[in-house]
């Protein structure tokens, strides 16, 4: 079995956002940018899956611009075993992402999609959903385990209400949420080997796939500034100061 | 015209607040408002759905394979509800952000998410970057929008209303390569985190399960509900669905009282909408000082138990 495996470069999430101030985007110039680390979550669990004999090759996927191939390469000195860029300038949305994966999917046909369950840039938490739709497959958002038995898994989904078990037949989608497991470290000696690794880059028109239904995306600005807060001395002035404020 | 088509959030017993926040983003959105109630057995949510106000009517949808809201299942049924619609609205909780984005697949649409604000029918404003910055979407005017809601920008819609409720036969059949399995949930007595107007939350600094003990028994002496910081959460001192955050739930509590949370960008803007958030830590510089509205520099193994005697 193949997994095939997303991977997004996202403004790192110790960054402090700034919005430019002319409201076109937030600031990225020299700023670090990883992978998404929903994203290095997935590619974690694809590549425990492997090495428990559950499946065969590892591929990591992203669509993007050549900077985006510095992402792909982490993906592979984490153990992938070969990589897929998808090239566009243009910042696809999700729908559009879906629809590069479904056209992988054809030429790859994997046994299973892993994918973070949002991307820490945009939050949009829908591509998972979308392939799954356009593929016709389960799809298991928000996974915090899984369990590969055979032709199906069974998946443990964070929910609001508390944790989801599902089953479901492969080939399927599935997205993961932040407690799945924790992502290896690369070393050095696996930076030196990813480079000798297949990067193959594909053009949306290969793929045959047209960037339509985007949604325009304009005016960012800064969220609004809560007031500056008071500092009390001690827990006496703290019930005194709710109690003024009527929430005790 | 819109015409707006909301899905209800529902246990089988009772509507989720989450439905009547949708509700009032739609009566910003402006139009006909139905809600659709799938699942099996729903008469009792669906009269209650019905009550809310400015809906127009309710569409019960009964199967046995609606039971349980398996996205796959729910998002066909839905499909073929909405060929009249021009907005198709779900809440921006795990429901709704594992079901509206495979609706929007199969209508060809991407989908908007979070919306906190409406400026107009087919323009909206939604949090990106962890809620760091805020921007402006515009589908376009001549495609279905399909949408979530963040629940958190909203207030709920009041229940002085009395729409008719249709009931509708299901008309797809279940996939069978997806199957539910159950739920299980750690949520005891206390209010629900995502509706409670007050919400007691412990951080890594509570150290162990044992001691995360002393913030269920604030809450229990306010009334309040329970949160968590992810590391908490992570180190197994309390259930997951306690996590508060980008990646967990985004809150809007009168009252929010965090101890011992540094106040990571994560964690912040989860409680953006606070009415007064506090915020208890021993170190004068921790980031959660710059958004708390009452600050208390100390340690929490101190001022809990103190807060226990004061309060009686
Ligand atoms: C993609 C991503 C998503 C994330 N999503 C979330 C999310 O949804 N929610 C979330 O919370 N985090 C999230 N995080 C994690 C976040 O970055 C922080 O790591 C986390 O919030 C830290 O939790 P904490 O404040 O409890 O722990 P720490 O940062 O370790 O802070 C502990 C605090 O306790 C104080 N302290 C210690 N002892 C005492 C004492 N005795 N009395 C008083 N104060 C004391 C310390 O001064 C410190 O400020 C996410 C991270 C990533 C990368």
């Amino acid at each position: 079995m193949k997994i095939l495996v997303g991977i997004k470069r996202v403004v790192d999430y110790n960054v402090r956002i700034r919005v430019l101030p002319d409201g076109s985007g937030v600031d990225t110039d020299g700023v670090k940018m990883s992978v998404n680390p929903f994203d290095e979550i997935a590619l974690e669990e694809a590549l425990r899956i492997k090495e428990a004999g559950k499946a065969d090759e590892v591929i990591v996927v992203s669509a993007g611009g050549d900077e985006c191939q510095q992402q792909l390469r982490t993906g592979l000195a984490m153990g992938a075993d070969r990589a897929i860029q998808v090239q566009t300038s243009e910042a696809l949305q999700p729908l559009s992402v879906a629809r590069v994966f479904q056209k992988v999917i054809e030429r790859e046909d994997p046994g299973l999609v892993i994918l973070g369950k949002q991307a820490i840039d945009d939050d949009n938490s829908q591509t998972a959903q979308m392939l799954a739709a356009l593929w016709d497959r389960p799809q298991a958002t928000f996974a915090s385990s899984m369990e590969i038995n055979g032709e199906s898994a069974t998946i443990i989904r964070e929910v609001d209400a508390g944790l989801e078990t599902i089953e479901i037949d492969l080939p399927a989608v599935v997205s993961v949420d932040l407690r799945m497991n924790e992502p290896r470290f690369v070393k050095l000696p696996d930076i030196m080997k990813a480079k000798r690794k297949p990067l193959e880059v594909l053009s949306l028109e290969d793929l045959g796939v047209a960037v339509t239904d985007q949604i325009a995306v304009s005016h960012f600005t800064p969220p609004p500034q809560r007031e500056k807060g008071i500092i009390v001395e001690d827990t006496a002035q703290l019930v005194q100061e709710l109690k003024n404020r009527g929430l005790l | 015209m819109s015409k707006i088509l909301i899905i209800a959030e529902h246990d089988g017993t009772s509507l989720n607040i989450s439905t009547a926040k949708c509700v009032s983003c739609a009566q910003a959105i402006g139009g006909e408002i139905d809600i659709a109630v799938l699942g099996n057995g729903v008469d009792a949510v669906a009269a209650e759905t019905a009550a809310l106000d400015s809906v127009n009517k309710v569409i019960a949808v009964n199967a046995e394979h609606l039971a349980a809201p398996l996205a796959v299942n729910w998002a066909s049924e839905v499909l073929a509800l909405s060929a009249d619609y021009s907005h198709l609205l779900g809440p921006s909780t795990t429901f709704g952000r594992d079901l509206m984005p495979r609706i929007a697949a199969l209508c060809g649409v991407n989908q908007v998410s979070d919306i906190m604000e409406v400026d107009g029918a087919y323009a909206f404003k939604r949090p990106v970057y962890a809620g760091n910055a805020i921007v402006r979407v515009e589908p376009a005017s001549d495609s279905k929008v399909v949408a979530t809601v963040r629940t958190a920008s909203w207030k709920a819609a009041g229940s002085g209303g009395n729409a008719s409720v249709d009931p509708v036969n299901a008309s797809r059949s279940p996939a069978a390569h997806t199957r539910y399995v159950g739920l299980s949930s750690e949520g005891g007595e206390r209010p629900d985190l995502q509706s409670a107007v007050k919400v007691v939350s412990g951080g890594r600094a509570l150290a162990s399960e044992e001691n995360f003990e002393l913030i269920y028994q604030l809450a229990d002496k306010i009334g309040a509900g329970v949160g968590a910081s992810r590391a908490a959460v992570d180190a197994g001192y309390c259930p997951n669905d306690m996590q508060v955050g980008q990646t967990g739930k985004i809150i809007s509590p009168d009252l929010y009282m965090a101890f011992g949370i540094s106040g990571a960008i994560q964690h912040v803007t989860g409680i953006k909408d606070a009415g007064t958030i506090v915020a208890v830590n021993k170190d004068s510089e921790a980031p959660i000082f710059e958004v708390a509205d009452i600050g208390l520099v100390a340690d929490l193994f101190n001022v809990i138990p103190e807060l226990e005697g004061l309060l009686g």
